[in-house]
């Protein structure tokens, strides 16, 4: 079977889950239905800019925009490619 | 990490990660295979909605996350609303655990708006009479339509199917029905011998060849339907020669909340004797959680003893269950018996021999106050601690 394979469209959070800070662990934490994952930091931003309108194309081109040196493109896609694996992302 | 042998020194105590609230132990159905207590109809008084909102408040406050809504039938109480709005409030993702039954369109939605993140809605079979007959009480029709209510208001769905001998072979029969439902997760929950279930595991528990067909199963379905629907299907821990991480560990991230305010590091340790667990009305979630005895008494492993004190997987599996070693052993502190390298593990053999040799004419003990009062004793005169 082959996985799902990452949308070329918008993108958007699976149903269910949400990323949110937390005090307590001091990092951001994916939430979903009886799971938790901490996030680390370059994962929290790239989660916090899947919205549903952002492509991955999209998102790639903004953490660009905000991190200007290296090419983050290659970076970004591979972690999007793991969270749609994991079902993260639709 | 640590060499196998030497004791860890002292953990240091992280937060917890999971509230379970039980709110009540009251419920419409009488599942055989349900894991509160079997004495709960001696149980104290259930927590009012202002004790419970201060629970969730303290433990919130210490990091909690995740909030299990559970029982009994949460639905049972005409407040879940409220608690489900205040949880939301705190920032908990909010999961209810319930048959369905207590449930309408309306209600569905009311949750929803109050800001419930995700229900768990349980079947007994995926055929009528088999779920009505194992709940003891006719409830598939109005699941099937809950199921549905659950979907159009918008919720993520786990579909928990909870496995023993009479179901196993409907396995397929139980996924097609998940996948007609459109559920999101499918847990083909193994019966786990506690409670209730304990005391009829001659008549529940699969045998090994049941186990391995529906095993092939869930992978086949499992493979088809990746990316679509996740299902996990964990096999019964007596067919295995490892104990599972049971709580992740004992006081790791985890707290039990029962319906009269006593806290417990997992929902059967209440059996266990020599303890005094904690109440919230009395103590506080977080001393309850750092200081009290019945949460540091296997926290870490201190406490183990020998094959898992010098086991190189102690790290991986925290030495089993403590009320599985309980149940069998008479000693919390034994390794899980399930595992093979407690000298125990005759005792499991011997459960699993013991279910062969039990008919399905056995009659099956429901659970019901009635019989919460009868096998109350019955139970504790089985438990080795007590001969
Ligand atoms: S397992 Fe069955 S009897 Fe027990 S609380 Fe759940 S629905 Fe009720
Ligand atoms: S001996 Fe104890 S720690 Fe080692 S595998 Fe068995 S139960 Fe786990």
């Amino acid at each position: 079977m082959s996985e799902p394979s990452l949308s070329a469209g918008p993108i958007r959070l699976a149903r269910g889950h949400r990323v949110q800070f937390e005090q307590a662990q001091n990092c951001d934490v994916l939430l979903y239905p009886e799971g938790v994952v901490q996030l680390n930091e370059s994962a929290a931003v790239i989660l916090k800019l899947v919205d549903g309108t952002r492509t991955a194309a999209d998102i790639a081109a903004e953490l660009n925009r905000q991190y200007p040196g290296e090419d983050l493109t290659a970076d970004v896609r591979e972690f999007l490619e793991i969270a749609n694996a994991r079902g993260w992302i639709t | 990490m640590h060499e196998g042998g030497l004791p860890n020194p002292a953990p240091s105590i992280k937060p917890p990660l999971w509230l379970l609230a039980e709110l009540t132990y009251a419920c419409p159905l009488q599942c055989a295979y349900c894991s509160n207590p079997v004495d709960f109809a001696e149980h104290g008084k259930t927590m009012d909605t202002e004790t419970w909102i201060r629970v969730l408040r303290d433990a919130r406050q210490m990091g909690a996350l995740q909030l299990g809504l559970s029982g009994g039938e949460p639905l049972v109480r005409t407040d879940l609303e409220v608690l489900v709005a205040e949880a939301h409030s705190l920032g908990y993702y909010s999961n209810l655990i319930t048959s369905g039954l207590g449930m309408d369109a309306a209600r569905a939605k009311a949750l929803k708006a109050a800001g419930l993140d995700h229900i768990q809605v349980s079947f007994q079979s995926s055929e009528a009479n088999q779920n009505d007959e194992i709940a003891g009480t006719r409830s598939y029709a109005h699941k099937i339509d809950m199921a549905r209510a659950v979907k159009s208001a918008g919720f993520p769905m786990v579909l928990c199917f909870v496995l023993h001998r009479d179901n196993l072979h409907r396995l397929s029969e139980m996924l097609d029905l998940a996948i007609d439902l459109e559920a999101d997760y499918v847990e083909l929950a193994t019966t786990q011998y506690y409670g209730w279930a304990l005391l009829n595991r001659d008549r529940l528990l699969p045998t090994l060849e049941q186990v391995r067909e529906a095993e092939a199963v869930a992978n086949g379905y499992k493979a088809r339907l990746k990316g679509k629907m996740d299902i996990y299907f964990v096999v019964p821990d007596y067919y295995e020669n490892r104990p599972k991480p049971c709580m992740n560990g004992w006081g790791s991230v985890f707290m039990v909340v029962a319906p009269d305010g006593t806290a417990l590091p997992c929902h059967a340790a209440r059996q266990l004797p020599g303890f005094e667990f904690p109440n919230v009305q009395t103590m506080s979630i977080k001393d309850i959680w750092q200081t009290s005895d019945a949460f540091n008494r296997y926290r870490g492993d201190a406490w183990m003893k020998d094959p898992c004190r010098t086991c190189p997987e102690k790290e991986k599996d925290f030495g089993g269950c403590r009320c599985q070693a309980f149940q069998f052993t008479g000693d919390a502190a034994n390794a899980d018996p399930v595992c093979s390298k407690s000298g125990e593990r005759h005792l499991v053999d011997e459960a699993i021999s013991s279910a062969r040799n039990t008919t399905v004419e056995t009659p099956i003990i429901f659970r019901n106050p009635k019989n919460s009062d009868k096998y109350a004793i019955k139970l504790s005169e089985l438990s080795p601690g007590s001969k």
